[in-house]
């Protein structure tokens, strides 16, 4: 199984024309089952197609040709227009947005997010790549081309969380070079208020048979690995979770924002090296190296895990020594 | 995007808040006008985007026009924390009876905003809320709903406050939080929020920080205050070199080539992307390696934008070599990196196997970035080799063959 998608999930692409999101839905379209995208939307484009996914003017155009409810979107227009975009999503029966848009003034996400959960909807992003099950599904640009996501994503027991898109791939490959594939990778987005944090994602994650441990990428800023750290506590969560940190040496530069508009180190508590203790009390592993990340996962896998694993990993030929 | 207190004290006032009648000034002579007109003694305060200005001498009390202007003299001329101030504001001395704090900040973790409110003002909210917790008052606000009175008389009766206090201060704590909703703000604090012996309140200073992302949506207001587009109020000045990088970034609408940030060392960082560039750089120290810079590439840059920033990095003084590593590209090209690389060590005429200390950039179009790349006699490596170990390799050209060993 995998979390919040699978084969049969259905969405639209909103700002399907804009050059992003024409190759976004390609990739969609050509990775694992391929995605089923049942419509896309730019206002003033009806009619037009782009790789073989209609163009409808509005949300509800696509919903009444679909005949049918639509799962998700994957919402990639201009920040001044992306809260209109989900609200209309929102307001259209939709549940699950990927919110790719960057530079959102963080008013308008809490706007969005607060309407989402009345509607029993969820959110994940903005400023992020979306979800993948490998082999199966992706929504969003999540790992690239498919030939490229293939490359580093597998299936397998590690549910991954990350708030960069970029190292959601990186952290997936070294994992997928170990042997330790995944059941689900979401990227949530790097700003200071996003959809879903790790704490949202966890009960997905606990209630997932597949998933039998997790892995997360953090950054300085904000409180949701602390927020994580009390979730595991309370919740006794059954699988062991490794987390990496970069950003450390932003702790020594306070005030500064870099990478991802939510790193900032403000008070004491969002620091790494708080994070880092905090994580720590909750008995979550933090690695120096991305590289550490497969043995020390390993070791804490419950044995049964172990016959999960695809049995005498051959090593692909991309990882066969690279320097000239 | 930080306030001045003069600033921030004009955005109160058009919130409907009570301000004293304050005057700014960049002039000494001014200075003494202003306090003329206020008539009575006066308080020159620095104006500057760094705290701990009582402290630094920054706050000083006049009794009369010429001790004011005096005073504005000398702190126009008093450097705090490396700030210059950007002028004085000259206050009048307020007759205080009992100080409050009102702030509204956002709670990432409930993702609304909260009201915080203190009947003891004057003193660093955090500390309050550590020694005092029952004199916070906490309040958070939906997104959704107009913002009402209530949200505002239950944050302050949470601290014991009643009577005609609470009921004073109930409109000004709602349009704070209404200025904060209003203007895009991070933070919105009056501190202290005065109530003076007559019985009524005035808002005697104030911190404004603005989502730098909403800026576009509040041009007027900007306009109004004098903020320039070019000014960034982060915690510091950009230096030459940073201004740099941002004009190499604006050279060309493709790609990122962005937060480009000066260090002392002399290892050349071209790094990429978000997450990637945080890592890199934590790597490149935790080897032992001194970065000569900070940067972020991503999103395809052009050759010429890879290009024009590996210039700029190569021929920072002092950079030895640079290291151009990004974690797995999927929308980013490596051929297209290595293009850009190559083109600055040749344009400057440099070997690029010799300036070149490794190309650490695995994914899309990596076969025939790495034919480009041998072809030069870089050493490059693919994902086989984890971000930290090609940062080690890195650091271990730089420091030469006899610290290897080590």
């Amino acid at each position: 199984m995998s979390i919040l998608v699978d084969a049969d999930t259905t969405f639209i692409v909103q700002g399907i024309t804009g050059r992003e999101a024409v190759n976004l839905t390609r990739e969609c379209l050509d990775y694992g089952a391929g995605a089923k995208i049942v419509g896309g939307v730019t206002p003033g484009r009806k009619g037009r197609d782009v790789h073989g996914v209609m163009v409808y003017d509005t949300v509800q155009q696509a919903v009444e040709a679909h005949g049918a409810p639509i799962n998700g979107s994957v919402v990639t227009v201009p920040p001044a227009f992306t809260k209109d975009a989900v609200f209309e999503a929102l307001e259209n029966g939709i549940t699950l947005i990927v919110i790719v848009t960057e530079r959102i003034p963080r008013r308008d996400v809490a706007q969005m997010v607060e309407l989402a959960a009345l509607r029993g909807a969820r959110i994940i992003g903005p400023n992020c790549l979306g979800i993948i099950v490998p082999d199966v599904v992706k929504m969003g640009g999540i790992g690239g081309p498919a030939k490229n996501a293939a490359q580093a994503y597998t299936p397998g027991p590690i549910g991954v969380i990350s708030r960069s898109g970029g190292m959601t791939t990186e952290m997936s490959s070294t994992l997928s070079a170990a042997g330790l594939g995944q059941s689900t990778a979401v990227s949530i987005g790097g700003d200071a208020i996003i959809g879903s944090t790790y704490a949202e994602l966890m009960g997905h994650f606990e209630a997932d048979e597949q998933t039998e441990g997790i892995v997360i990428y953090t950054e300085p800023g904000g409180r949701m690995e602390a927020e994580l750290a009390t979730w595991v506590i309370d919740n006794d969560c059954r699988m062991p979770i490794v987390a990496f940190m970069a950003g450390r040496f932003m702790d020594e530069m306070p005030g500064m924002s870099f990478g991802h508009a939510g790193t900032i180190v403000e008070g004491k508590e969002d620091t790494a090296t708080e994070k880092i203790a905090r994580l720590a009390d909750a008995g979550i592993v933090v690695a120096e190296e991305i590289s550490e990340i497969p043995d020390i996962m390993k070791s804490k896998l419950p044995a049964h895990v172990e016959h999960l694993k695809p049995p005498g990993v051959s090593v692909p030929s991309w990882t066969r020594g690279g320097s000239a | 995007m930080r306030f001045f207190e003069y600033e921030a004290r004009e955005i109160v006032k058009r919130a409907g808040i009570p301000v004293t009648d304050f005057g700014f000034t960049t002039d000494a002579a001014q200075a003494r006008a202003i306090a003329e007109r206020i008539g009575g003694p006066t308080v020159i305060k620095s104006q500057v985007l760094t705290g701990g200005r009582m402290k630094a001498g920054g706050v000083k009390f006049a009794d009369t026009p010429e001790e004011a202007a005096r005073h504005a003299a000398d702190i126009l001329e008093l450097e705090i924390n490396g700030h210059m101030p950007r002028g004085v504001l000259v206050d009048p001395k307020a007759n205080v009876k009992q100080e409050y704090y009102a702030g509204v900040v956002w709670d990432g973790t409930a993702k609304k905003p909260v009201i915080l409110f203190s009947d003891m003002g004057g003193i660093d909210i955090e500390q309050v809320a550590e020694e005092h917790p029952d004199h916070v008052g906490r309040v958070h606000l939906s997104n959704l709903m107009p913002i009402s009175d209530h949200k505002a008389k239950e944050c302050i009766a949470q601290t014991g406050v009643t009577g005609k206090a609470l009921q004073r201060l109930t409109p000004i704590v709602r349009r704070l939080a209404q200025l904060f909703v209003d203007n895009d703000m991070v933070l919105a604090e009056i501190n202290p929020l005065c109530e003076m012996h007559d019985g009524t309140f005035v808002a005697l200073d104030a911190h404004m920080d603005m989502e730098s992302e909403a800026r576009g949506r509040h041009k007027q207001l900007l306009k109004d205050l004098g903020v320039g587009d070019d000014e960034t109020r982060l915690a510091r000045e950009p230096t030459p070199f940073e201004l740099a990088g941002e004009e190499v970034d604006g050279s060309d609408h493709r790609g990122v080539a962005g937060n480009v940030t000066e260090f002392d060392g002399n290892i050349g960082l071209v790094i990429g992307a978000g997450g990637g560039s945080l890592t890199l750089f934590d790597a490149v120290r935790a080897h032992g390696g001194e970065p000569a810079n900070y940067c972020e590439i991503g999103g395809n840059p052009s050759v010429q934008k890879t290009c024009g920033l590996a210039k700029l990095v190569l021929t920072k003084p002092g950079v030895d070599k640079i290291a151009v590593m990004m974690s797995i590209v999927s929308n980013t090209r490596v051929d297209i990196v290595a293009r850009g690389v190559i083109k600055a060590c040749l344009e400057l005429g440099f070997d690029p196997a010799e300036k070149i200390a490794i190309f650490r950039i695995p994914g899309a179009w990596e076969e025939e970035g790495f034919k480009i790349l041998a072809k030069y006699g870089i050493e490059y490596a693919d994902r086989s080799v984890s971000m930290h170990e090609a940062a080690r390799r890195a650091v271990a050209k730089i420091a030469g063959p006899d610290a290897v060993a080590v």
